[in-house]
């Protein structure tokens, strides 16, 4: 396979991954904001900023922190790259380099998913938000769903690879901001804390009754918290991302011969999650600890570049 | 501007006749499927193509949205015999072709002898004195040609322009069958069509046989594009991926000691033949345009040293030019001995004074084109001109006659096309494509149909709105028509006393 086609699978699996993150974000956040008993407003939408790492092109862009301000930026703002429009903007033209690589079903997908913004300069009201994030949330399910379909050949490996890179840092990133919004200074956990937004993470991740299933002590931060790290039920954990990840690397050295750093760095780094407990993670530092995961995060998506040259 | 008559290749010189006895079919299910019907298929085999992402873009357009070329719902259709003369023809022009850039290259014997004036080739900015000398393998030089083709009547087909360096639309051709399968599966059990679908197979044999050499595991072949920004670019992918090998940009390959190389996960791979849409300017910066950055740097010398195929080869476009193609049918009979069995349409250059003079006379009559204009821009369509258009046209034939053709309006023939008002006769023109590897010369049964969607327009192309049809070309050894329950459940039999 050539270096340049891995290379776009890759990024093509990140960007539809963080779309499909996006719009679940704006998603739960509407919900929170709109359907708890009291509205969470501007600080559930800075927070959503804070996850998706907008919080500067936001101040520059100079809107308010309301929910038709912030949904607009990011969705359908072109002039910064954590928009949903421009990360499926990215998958299209990374799709569009590789078409080869790609069955026509798994193309057609990221060309609906890109087609529902075609002409769409308004974001309307809640309910018109609400139908934009499901469709784009169709339409990744959609992808994923073709990529699964498709031959289980390199290119379908590296997609795999993007998408799992991306769902650890994104998993990462929203525990941490939220966490911090929930938790002012001196707190601890399982004090004073909003169910709303601890719901709200677990909407992100898709998780409302998964949780039910697997803790059946109620909603309490601590447990949000070691669903998010170390549950291997949850493919959006950090510990599933991080052994998908070996998998995935291990499927591709058999298939090429290239087999180096990253799988070094992914295996240590999956062995290490494995052996995690939340509990002690939380008594010794979350934010530390999720910051150092995002860090290390980014080293393996490093190594993966240069095992593979992406050039 | 009144309506010429022109033959409808359905239904036949005058519109109100019955269809052709052979599409007789034809015409009852036009008759008996109703405008809706057709326009509602029509418009799910226009959602597919766009889903599919089967675009292209208009270059200087400043609406930058990809557009799909409209896609009409009737097919046109050839008969089994007018095909295989139609054929005939065809394979005799390319061979000609490839005759003639060989000689052009080599010996030159066309010029030692007179036929073609010396200037027109060597003082040609499309003739490549760079590669004089170099010879591909087996000496193919175009191993695919889209012949454009317009018909005039039953039997009167000529010969529009050939395209010999990177002759596109091939995609459509099957997209369009396949779309056609799908929405109309009644016409098929109809009439016995020749399958189009393995082109892709036969392109990639085409290549492998011209291959210099054969790797372990066969030679490495790869269609170069010059990227996903290019208008023909989903025709690049879709090739490449019904081929089954690489679609490479020029940053994926390098070329060292005169091998050229491929940039995978693994390391090199060495390339045996490339399948460049790249036009020449752009394909070495070393040789051709230094400013490029599509190009290969050392690809020609890879080229002249024998270690890779480049199909089609560098230096075709002497064959694509309009003034070349004047004499065609001298270049025809110079290298096969014997008379064009596919005529010209009769040219006039403007670089001879008494042809400029006529046309000078005639612009409201005649169609101007430039000698290495494609796409249908820098054309003049006298008929149609505007009295400004006609004079700013004469003002340029007399600045730079040797610049521009001309040729006789020509009464185009027609094929039902779904209109805003319903079905409507629209002008057509025809590319087949012509395969030339070292096992011989063929031709793919079916091609591309050009629609024009303006009622009168005689311009076909899609960066000037034209649409598409899907091509039958009926199988020659057996009835036109199945003798089995007909479409509309009327069982009336049709004989075909031919």
């Amino acid at each position: 396979m050539l270096s340049r086609t891995a290379s776009s699978l890759y990024w093509l699996g990140r960007y539809i991954e963080r779309a499909d993150f996006f719009a679940r974000l704006i998603e739960a956040t509407v919900r929170l904001d709109v359907m708890s008993s009291r509205p969470a407003g501007e600080v559930a939408w800075s927070s959503a900023l804070a996850v998706t790492d907008t919080e500067a092109d936001f101040a520059a862009h100079g809107g308010e922190l309301t929910q038709s301000d912030v949904v607009r930026f990011l969705t359908l703002d072109t002039s910064h790259g954590g928009s949903v429009i421009r990360c499926l903007d990215r998958a299209r033209n990374n799709a569009k380099a590789v078409r080869t690589a790609l069955s026509r079903e798994a193309w057609t997908a990221i060309n609906r998913a890109w087609l529902v913004f075609e002409n769409r300069h308004r974001i309307g009201e809640t309910q018109a938000t609400l139908s934009l994030v499901e469709a784009v949330k169709n339409e990744t399910r959609g992808f994923e769903g073709a990529v699964h379909q498709m031959l289980r050949n390199q290119s379908h490996w590296f997609i795999r690879l993007g998408q799992a890179v991306e769902r650890a840092d994104n998993s990462a990133r929203l525990l941490d901001v939220k966490y911090h919004i929930l938790l002012p200074e001196g707190e601890t956990v399982g004090g004073v804390v909003d169910r709303d937004q601890w719901t709200t993470i677990l909407q992100t991740v898709s998780a409302v009754t998964a949780y039910r299933w697997l803790y059946s002590d109620g909603l309490t931060p601590a447990n949000v918290i070691d669903l998010l790290i170390a549950s291997r039920e949850l493919p959006r954990s950090l510990v599933a991302s991080s052994e998908i990840t070996v998998d995935i690397l291990g499927l591709l050295a058999e298939r090429t011969g290239s087999h180096g750093e990253a799988d070094r760095m992914a295996r240590m780094r999956a062995a290490r999650l494995g052996r995690t407990r939340s509990g002690e993670v939380i008594a010794s530092g979350l934010h530390q600890y999720l910051q150092a995961f995002i860090r290390e995060n980014g080293q393996l998506h490093e190594a993966i570049g240069r095992q593979f040259r992406f050039v | 501007m009144g309506k010429r008559p022109a033959f409808d290749e359905i239904m036949g010189m005058d519109g109100d006749t019955p269809p052709r006895p052979a599409l007789a079919a034809l015409g009852r299910w036009l008759e008996e499927t109703p405008d809706d019907e057709l326009r509602r298929r029509q418009e799910a085999a226009e959602t597919t193509f766009r889903q599919l992402g089967i675009t292209f873009a208009v270059y200087g357009d400043t609406d930058t949205r990809e557009r799909i070329i409209p896609f009409d719902i009737v097919p046109r259709v050839f008969l089994a015999d007018e095909w295989s003369r139609l054929s005939e023809g065809l394979v005799q022009r390319v061979e000609a072709i490839n005759a003639f850039l060989d000689d052009i290259y080599g010996e030159r014997r066309i010029l030692k002898d007179g036929v073609l004036p010396e200037d027109l080739i060597l003082g040609n900015p499309q003739f490549r004195p760079e590669i004089a000398g170099m010879r591909p393998p087996h000496g193919i030089w175009a191993h695919i040609c889209g012949i454009d083709l317009v018909r005039t009547g039953p039997d009167e087909f000529y010969v529009l322009e050939d395209n010999a360096r990177t002759p596109s639309g091939v995609s459509y051709m099957l997209e369009n069958r396949e779309a056609m399968v799908r929405l109309c599966p009644e016409l098929f059990r109809e009439y016995r069509v020749e399958p189009v679908d393995s082109y892709p197979d036969r392109l990639l044999e085409t290549m492998k046989s011209v291959a210099p050499r054969g790797g372990a595991s066969g030679p490495v072949c790869v269609v170069l594009t010059p990227g996903h920004y290019n208008s023909a670019y989903y025709e690049h992918s879709f090739l490449a991926d019904s081929m089954g090998i690489e679609l490479v940009e020029a940053a994926d390959l390098v070329v060292d000691d005169d091998i050229v190389w491929m940039r995978t996960i693994a390391g090199r791979v060495r390339v045996d033949v490339i399948y460049r849409r790249v036009d020449d300017d752009y394909l070495d910066p070393l040789v051709f345009r230094a400013d490029s950055m599509l190009g290969v740097p050392g690809l020609i010398a890879a080229y002249a040293a024998g270690n890779v195929a480049i199909i089609n080869a560098p230096g075709n476009g002497i064959a694509d030019d309009k003034a070349i193609y004047s004499y065609m049918p001298e270049i025809v009979r110079f290298y096969s001995g014997g008379e064009a069995k596919l005529p010209n349409v009769e040219t006039w250059r403007c670089r001879e004074p008494q042809a400029l003079r006529y046309v000078l006379d005639h612009l409201d009559e005649v169609v101007v084109k430039l000698v290495d204009g494609s796409g249908g821009y820098g054309m003049l369509v006298g008929p149609t001109a505007s009295r400004a258009e006609i004079e700013a046209f004469r003002a340029a034939l007399i600045a730079e006659p040797h610049r521009y053709i001309a040729q006789p309006t020509l009464a185009l023939s027609t094929v039902p096309t779904l209109a805003d008002s319903g079905l409507s006769p629209r002008h057509v023109d025809f590319r087949p494509f012509v395969l030339s590897g070292s096992k011989g010369v063929q031709v793919v049964p079916g091609g591309l149909t050009r629609v024009a969607l303006k009622e009168g327009s005689l311009v076909v192309n899609s960066s000037q709105g034209g649409g598409t049809k899907d091509s039958f070309v009926l199988m020659a050894d057996s009835p036109y028509q199945r003798q089995t329950q007909t479409m509309g459940g009327m069982t009336q039999a049709q004989g075909f006393g031919v």
